[in-house]
């Protein structure tokens, strides 16, 4: 039985099912409850942004305030996966993995392969992200394809309340180490979202408006901006195929180059920076192996290669935003050979 | 707090520190004639540290080493054989070749894996120690690092969260004067490791580390707070490596004869042979009837790891979650 929810409130539901159904799962991060060791109120917080809030008054010891220590506390989630627990564990920001990246990508990423395959990691590892804060430099970044970069780890974008939900459930199952990245802007997006339990798995991209002139490959919150511009677009008469891969590792590679097949056009949306991002990525996977399909140039919608900036004005130029989707539609669309 | 050691105990921690000793005079001499691929850290001078903790450690304990892991591992139980050939690269090692010295785990056994990252271990060990103690069996966790890890963040980060969450974990400190080729008289800032326990709110020890009797009754006391949820402990081990920090390093760093000096005046085997055979009734013909079986253990490693296949070309894409 569906019915609307916010994205932050699909994360909670997703945690709390998991958790009643498996006592193995722990969560653990800074203030996901707050209040500890102080002569306050508990659950104070639930979270900087109160997403996991309540999950403590049901699961007590279950959920872990931490010192605020990410090379610690992402250490030991790591370590207690590899001895049995299922750790859910809480980067604030991912602009943080910056104190802790050793720990997510020297240790937990490699370990199955080297071990030999005798080691399992089910830790996931959730962090927020994303402009549209003013939270400036150091709280606003689109790390993902750093992530995205190393074996062994699984990158997880959900771009709505259904997927978050759905996909979050996927990530506390899967035995391998997942970094799910939530989009801060996203997290009071509603939608409908089922009451129960549900997955949505890894690596098959949702396409989530279909059409026949120019395909949008668009990742976590760039797909509701991608939406805004196809609808638009459709008043200009030009039809549009948005393709939200869901996951960027793994990548659903075929739907991507199944439907630049059908439109012999591409556009790629990120917030990422523009070098070694997912808009780079698509770019060359589809100019490798879809080349004969094209009929323009790629056309990519990234930010400029800067610091993301505080003031709003300048933060809202950095952001890709419907009218330069748009506008990039329109370039490969009008271009002709 | 010390346990009362059998003559059966005593014998089994002179085979484990016999077998460390021969495991790595022998991987020297391989390497040095080509056999053994990549970078090797040997353990040869430390034997009493990791045999006298390993000794407390059940099957289900954790342990988390570090560069210079091989004695962790065999004191931790990991099968010689498969260490062996894991070193040569082999299809037949721990982790089937692809993890190699600075890499081998077993988590059969408990060992969570030497690391190639300084520092690497101690909060992986704090996640180990949560699962124990969720588990309420009295398990613990221990990690070893050397006094190049006692400065590393990680390390710090990983001390003050135990102590946070109470958690069952021994930080053992291997300080054996150098970390790579600097001296931790100049790396250290504190005189002894073990004072830093202070500002993490935990006990510290000074053990020497080349008294397998020493290192045995502190990691005792350690064990026994970690079981009974007292929380972490650690133990700073003064002792001496008597190889380089790398097979091929020049140590230049260390003063003309040290080593062979060291090897003739520290070595905690022979420390521990004549304290056994003097005090403890152990005769010679026992300990040398253990050198026959030890030296015949690491002759079959050796041919058993040379004689191994390499992986198989496929290999290189197994046990990862997709191909590209």
């Amino acid at each position: 039985m569906a019915r609307k929810i916010t994205y932050q409130q699909a994360i909670n539901e997703a945690i709390d099912q998991e958790m009643a159904r498996d006592e193995n799962i722990v969560l653990m991060g800074e203030d996901v409850v707050g209040g500890s060791g102080s002569d306050g109120e508990m659950d104070a917080w639930g979270g900087v942004l109160g997403v996991t809030k309540g999950l403590y008054g049901k699961y007590g010891d279950r959920i872990m305030d931490t010192p605020i220590s990410e090379s610690g506390f992402v250490g030991a989630a790591v370590g207690a996966a590899a001895s049995g627990l299922r750790p859910i564990c809480e980067l604030m920001f991912i602009d943080f993995m910056g104190v802790c990246f050793d720990q997510i990508f020297n240790q937990a990423a490699k370990f199955r392969y080297m071990f030999g395959g005798k080691a399992e990691t089910p830790v996931v590892i959730r962090t927020m992200y994303g402009a549209g804060f003013r939270a400036a430099a150091q709280h606003s970044q689109c790390l993902y394809p750093l992530f995205t970069h190393i074996p062994g780890l699984k990158v997880v974008l959900p771009s709505s309340p259904y997927d978050v939900k759905g996909l979050l459930i996927q990530a506390i199952r899967d035995n391998d180490p997942v970094i799910f990245c939530e989009h801060k802007v996203l997290y009071t997006m509603e939608g409908d979202v089922p009451e129960e339990s549900y997955t949505i798995p890894f690596g098959e991209a949702n396409i989530v408006r279909e059409g026949d002139d120019v395909t949008i490959v668009a990742f976590g919150r760039m797909v509701q901006q991608a939406l805004k511009a196809a609808t638009a677009l459709a008043k200009e008469g030009i039809s549009c195929e948005v393709i939200d891969p869901r996951t960027t590792s793994p990548l659903d590679e075929d739907s991507i180059l199944e439907s630049v097949e059908n439109t012999g056009r591409l556009v790629v949306v990120d917030e990422a920076s523009p070098r070694c991002g997912m808009a780079a990525d698509i770019s060359a996977l589809v100019a490798r192996k879809g080349f004969s399909s094209l009929k323009a140039p790629i056309e990519v919608v990234t930010p400029p290669h800067t610091p993301v900036p505080f003031a709003g004005k300048l933060e809202d130029l950095y952001v890709p935003n419907p009218d330069k989707i748009a506008a990039a539609v329109r370039a490969t669309a009008g271009y002709n050979a | 707090m010390a346990q009362a050691l059998s003559v059966e105990d005593l014998l089994d921690a002179y085979r484990t520190m016999k077998t460390i000793r021969e495991f790595e005079d022998r991987v020297h001499v391989e390497f040095a004639k080509g056999g053994i691929p990549g970078f090797v850290h040997l353990y040869a001078g430390e034997e009493a540290s990791a045999t006298g903790v390993g000794m407390h450690l059940r099957d289900d304990d954790r342990l988390a080493s570090n560069h210079r892991g091989h004695g962790h591992c065999i004191a931790k139980g990991v099968e010689v054989k498969g260490m062996m050939a894991e070193i040569y690269g082999k299809r037949t090692g721990t982790c089937r070749g692809k993890g190699g010295s600075m890499h081998i785990a077993d988590l059969d056994t408990g060992m969570m894996g030497a690391n190639g990252i300084v520092g690497g271990g101690p909060p992986l060990v704090c996640g180990a120690a949560l699962a124990a103690k969720r588990k309420g069996k009295g398990g613990l966790a221990v990690a070893f690092c050397g006094d190049g890890a006692s400065n590393q963040g990680t390390v710090f980060e990983a001390m003050n969260l135990a102590t946070v969450w109470k958690l069952p974990v021994v930080f053992v400190f291997e300080n054996n004067g150098y970390a790579e080729a600097t001296d931790s008289r100049f790396s250290v800032s504190c005189k002894d490791i073990a004072q830093r326990a202070i500002g993490f709110g935990m006990p510290g020890r000074i053990v020497d580390g080349h008294d397998f009797f020493a290192v045995h009754e502190a990691f005792a006391e350690a064990a026994e707070r970690a079981r009974s949820g007292g929380g972490p402990s650690l133990i700073e081990h003064k002792l001496d490596r008597f190889f380089g920090h790398f097979e091929g390093d020049n140590q230049k760093y260390r003063p003309a004869g040290e080593v062979a000096r060291l090897r003739e005046e520290t070595c905690c085997i022979k420390r521990f042979a004549k304290k056994v055979t003097g005090e403890h009734g152990i005769t010679a013909q026992q300990l040398a009837a253990i050198d026959d079986e030890v030296a015949k253990l690491i002759d079959e490693a050796v041919a058993f790891a040379e004689t191994s296949p390499e992986p198989e070309a496929s290999d290189l894409l197994t046990d990862v979650y997709i191909k590209y």
